[in-house]
């Protein structure tokens, strides 16, 4: 019983353990992308692996001690808030166009 | 002790709210399991000293972003369960599959490779800085953030509220319904 607590006190949690949470984040973002024809589906998957690469930024900044990634997860997250506006107005224009439209639809939109 | 849990609690939240984004039918429960992977990414930023980012992405991306997903998805009445048990394009699955598998293996091969000690240049790190380590009050963490932005970064920073401005432009003008659409009988 005693064997266990120190054990787990001896594990600390690396940097390593962090850019492999942000690597399998990234993959299922990935993935959801590739498999999902829904567009607004696809666009949280987008979402999903921005924020896989934030977390991989944090966790750079703080191995290396550069505040640089900070700063440039917060230009992420604003780029992200445009991304979604205009994409969203985008998604918009499309449904209302054709209700029920999957990606294979964005032709439509075609002058 | 603490940070081993907490990263292991947070680290499974993310990745099973990430699954069920994808494997969700309802786009109503993608968003809602959006929301709790923002929220496990937050709390790994607040385990990593980015107090400021967690905030922003809490107010940003959950405040912000998924209420706006859910708005579209209210708007639009696109709330219909999608049938996920046909595959539309044949092998599209195994294909999205077999990709998945290689990136993420190619990502975890590229951090195997690199060296424990993070004061050693790996393949996946970078340099050490030089400006020495980060303060590790949340004050002077946010000090040090906000003096880079507004020195180091001002044209950037400047740059995105253009961006943003363009955006919210470009909102209203795809957004917009003119005479001519509303003659077309929906």
């Amino acid at each position: 019983m005693s064997a266990a607590p120190s054990l787990l006190a001896a594990i600390r949690v690396t940097e390593i353990w962090y850019l492999g949470l942000g690597a399998m984040l990234f993959t299922i973002g990935a993935v959801g992308v590739l498999v999902r024809r829904n567009p607004l589906v696809m666009f949280m998957c987008i979402e999903l692996m921005l924020n896989a690469v934030n977390l991989t930024f944090v966790t750079f900044a703080r191995s290396l001690d550069d505040v640089g990634g900070q700063v440039v997860v917060f230009f992420v997250l604003v780029v992200a808030a445009a991304e979604v506006v205009v994409g969203l107005g985008i998604l918009v224009a499309l449904l209302r166009r054709r209700p029920g439209a999957t990606a294979d639809d964005v032709a439509e939109l075609k002058g | 002790m603490v940070d081993v849990v907490v990263f292991v609690l947070a680290g499974a939240a993310i990745l099973c709210s990430a699954a069920g984004v994808v494997v969700a039918g309802n786009p109503v429960h993608s968003a809602l399991s959006l929301v709790a992977t923002l929220f496990g990414v937050a709390v790994l930023f607040v385990a990593q000293d980015a107090h400021f980012l967690a905030a922003v992405q809490i107010i940003v991306y959950a405040g912000a972003i998924v209420v706006l997903f859910l708005f579209v998805i209210m708007l639009l009445g696109v709330d219909k369960v999608e049938s996920l048990e046909t595959d539309p394009i044949a092998g599209q699955r195994p294909a999205a599959a077999v990709v998945g598998v290689v990136l993420l293996g190619a990502s975890l091969l590229t951090l195997m490779l690199t060296g424990r000690d993070n004061h050693s240049p790996g393949i996946a790190t970078g340099v050490h800085s030089v400006t020495g380590p980060l303060p590790d009050s949340p004050s002077g963490n946010l000090r040090t953030l906000a003096r880079s932005l507004f020195t180091d970064y001002l044209y950037a920073f400047e740059i995105t509220s253009i961006l943003l401005v363009i955006a919210v432009v470009g909102a209203v003008v795809l957004a917009r319904r003119t005479r001519k659409d509303e003659e077309v009988p929906q």
